[in-house]
């Protein structure tokens, strides 16, 4: 008789169930809950993870935003391991305590389905609202598929109790966050083992009384301000081991840039999340078939920006272009990727042509063959002004 | 409410308020501070709204906070308390946990309460955490320099309702906090003034004995010197003439039930309430009140006293 060990769990979740499972995984304590399309099936999963007695955690039914954030700082402030979730106009209502989050040196993880703001309203994909808190002092991921949502969100509470920083998970609203792809779950005791429960040193305790949150004159400030510089500085490293770490111990691990075919690559594209990274990759075959040494270079950790390995990748192209899904209105450029890596050539001296494209916006199709007309574009004459494709002129 | 402190004999002596915070001289809400920090006792996690306490309380590296204290913006206060409160209970269940029986405080002003948080406020109340929520009133932002609030009585002088030709200070009534709190249906709401440290305290006790059914909410009075422009040595005085002319009355609403305490339960009867004016005249934000406009304040008390009287014989 044949016994076929069952170690390996494989799921058909959307991005959202994914990133749910990992919560419940995580053995989270207290979760803050509000609805926000794309966000909502999140919180939902996880309402029926505790309705069921799966999860050992408190809901949370905030009435805002705003609140949801605040209520998880209380409870991770009083210990708690905490997750929260929203998109949109839900993370702009939050936006104020994003920056205390992160100086009060919270580890807090919060899932974020990216979507487009208003106005005009729309529920549809694109990245302006985790670009509007790219500044705010989180860890900020950007993961492309529901398998990597799940890694990454268990990635990101390690991180964040190393380092004492907030963590944003990002990926692909709708695109990602309600498409089913098959997940590989991890044993959940394995993950609680990877994720250890630490004694922080300072939280709300009456038996070890400390003050969080209080005024700073400008002889303190500055230095507080700087400490987030170095704690950023940080998290590049440990994202980067707790990577390899949970690499070694589930056997998936993703780097800080993902790259396609970047090997003998002239033409690359650089850009972030699920959609844009996957239909440039089938542009990339495209445009090898066709003669073009085509390659792709995906941005998965956003903030602390990885510098130095995004230029590397790109050491050997020609001219590349950054496609960016979000506007960032009156700038010397439009897209926000491209202000970081121009900033980065810049910084490093490395000079060669560099095009901005601006595409996906409110989820606009965003056909392979436009990717293809990139690679083309780069080659024969990459363009000087933000290229805004797919918009009606 | 139940009757922890008989006498001035039986006030905690233990003080949790540290001296040399930068609260002006002669401020209500330190006083309500120093006896709210006695009264809840050590094991307890306070969460503070932004507001003239916390600027003046936490001057980094120093603290006047005794207790596990949390300040993190102006409207969320009640958010963040909601927060703590629920990772005790789940660390609780987990056996994470060491402190024993710690109980959830918030401290927050008349703008953190009435205006900018009035919404986490309501959120706070309608899932029931198990929280007692301080709101001292002072009837202005006073930590931005005096404008006004959704608090600030009519008439009343501040920087935003000045006193002019057209309009003489601000127009509209003050807000109801405590029949907004009430209506949330929580087991024990009270008000509650710094002239009367014995009701006080043994409300503050009461009503975090009580935060085991559910959110509990205290409406305490403190005046302000700079704000009210009157001495520093007449806060007291000043806080006792609000209850003694019927402006503040001093009541409770204990689960579904209104009961008015010494001295306010005399004044349904309107002969037992010094004029209002004896309130008013000591205080420079009312100097520039006409007899008839004290007339109308004095008709509009009336008007408020027979709501107490209704919801009285509830």
């Amino acid at each position: 008789m044949i016994q076929i060990q069952k170690t390996r769990r494989v799921e058909a979740l959307t991005g959202n169930y994914a990133a749910a499972y990992a919560v419940k995984a995580a053995d989270v304590d207290v979760i803050a809950v509000y609805p926000i399309t794309p966000q909502t099936t999140i919180v939902e999963k996880l309402s029926e993870f505790v309705a069921n007695g799966e999860l050992n955690a408190e809901l949370i039914h905030v009435e805002s935003e705003h609140s949801a954030l605040s209520a998880v700082v209380g409870a991770s402030a009083a210990g708690a391991r905490v997750f929260t979730a929203t998109s949109s106009q839900g993370l702009e209502l939050a936006h104020e305590i994003l920056h205390i989050a992160s100086a009060m040196r919270l580890p807090i993880v919060m899932a974020v389905p990216t979507r487009a703001i208003s106005a005009p309203i729309s529920i549809h994909n694109d990245y302006s609202d985790v670009m509007n808190a790219r500044d705010t002092g989180w860890v900020i991921y950007i993961a492309a598929s529901a398998q990597e949502v799940y890694d990454t969100i268990i990635q990101a509470y390690r991180v964040a109790e190393t380092v004492n920083l907030p963590v944003m998970v990002a990926y692909d609203g709708f695109l990602i966050s309600h498409t089913v792809e098959p997940v590989e779950l991890n044993n959940e005791e394995e993950v609680r083992r990877f994720l250890p429960r630490s004694v922080r040193p300072y939280t709300l305790n009456p038996k070890r009384p400390v003050t969080m949150g209080p005024l700073a004159s400008p002889d303190w400030y500055y230095e507080f301000k700087y400490q987030q510089v170095l704690a950023m500085k940080e998290a590049y490293k440990v994202v980067k081991d707790v990577d390899a770490l949970y690499g070694e111990k589930f056997g998936r691990s993703y780097g800080v840039v993902e790259t396609y075919k970047m090997e003998d690559a002239e033409y690359a594209i650089v850009t972030y999340g699920g959609a844009a990274f996957g239909n440039a990759k089938a542009a990339v075959d495209i445009a090898r078939e066709r003669g073009i040494a085509a390659g792709v270079v995906r941005v998965r950790l956003y903030r602390p920006f990885p510098t130095m390995d995004v230029l590397k990748v790109l050491e050997g192209v020609k001219a590349l272009a950054v496609l960016d899904r979000a506007i960032m209105f009156g700038s010397p450029a439009e897209g926000p990727l491209y202000k970081d890596i121009a900033t980065a050539m810049f910084m490093h001296g490395v000079d060669k042509p560099a095009v901005n494209v601006i595409h996906g916006i409110g989820q606009r199709t965003m056909y392979v063959e436009d990717m293809y007309k990139i690679y083309t574009m780069l080659r024969e004459n990459p363009r000087k002004e933000v290229v805004f494709m797919g918009v009606r002129v | 409410m139940k009757v922890y402190f008989r006498t001035l004999k039986d006030l905690p002596r233990e003080e949790l308020f540290a001296p040399g915070h930068r609260m002006c001289a002669g401020c209500g809400a330190a006083i309500a501070m120093r006896w709210i920090t006695k009264t809840i006792g050590p094991n307890a996690i306070i969460a503070n709204a932004t507001g003239c306490v916390e600027v003046t309380t936490t001057p980094y590296p120093e603290t006047a906070w005794m207790h596990p204290y949390i300040h993190v913006a102006f409207e969320n206060a009640a958010a963040v308390a909601s927060g703590v409160e629920a990772a005790i209970k789940t660390l609780k269940r987990k056996g994470m946990w060491d402190a024993g029986d710690t109980k959830v405080v918030v401290i927050a002003g008349d703008g953190g309460t009435y205006d900018i948080g009035l919404q986490s406020l309501s959120g706070m109340l309608e899932r029931r955490h198990g929280v007692l929520y301080i709101l001292y009133d002072n009837e202005a932002y006073m930590n931005t320099g005096i404008q006004r609030s959704g608090s600030t009585p009519k008439y009343a002088w501040t920087t935003t309702t000045p006193v002019g030709t057209a309009v003489r200070g601000k127009i509209q009534w003050k807000k109801d906090i405590m029949g907004i709190v009430m209506a949330h249906r929580v087991p024990y709401a009270a008000t509650a003034s710094i002239a009367y440290i014995l009701d006080m305290v043994n409300k503050i006790k009461t009503a975090l004995e009580y935060t085991e059914e559910g959110p509990t909410f205290l409406h305490i009075y403190a005046p302000c010197v700079p704000g009210w422009r009157y001495p520093e040595n007449k806060t007291v005085e000043i806080a006792r003439l609000a209850v003694e002319t019927g402006y503040f009355p001093l009541y409770e609403w204990d689960h579904g039930k209104l009961r008015l305490n010494p001295p306010s339960n005399n004044h349904l009867d309107k002969t037992k309430r010094k004029p209002l004016k004896e309130f008013l005249k000591l205080q420079g934000r009312f100097a520039h009140l006409t007899d008839e406009e004290i007339a109308e304040l004095e008709e509009e008390l009336d008007a408020y006293w027979q709501y107490l009287a209704k919801l009285q014989t509830l």
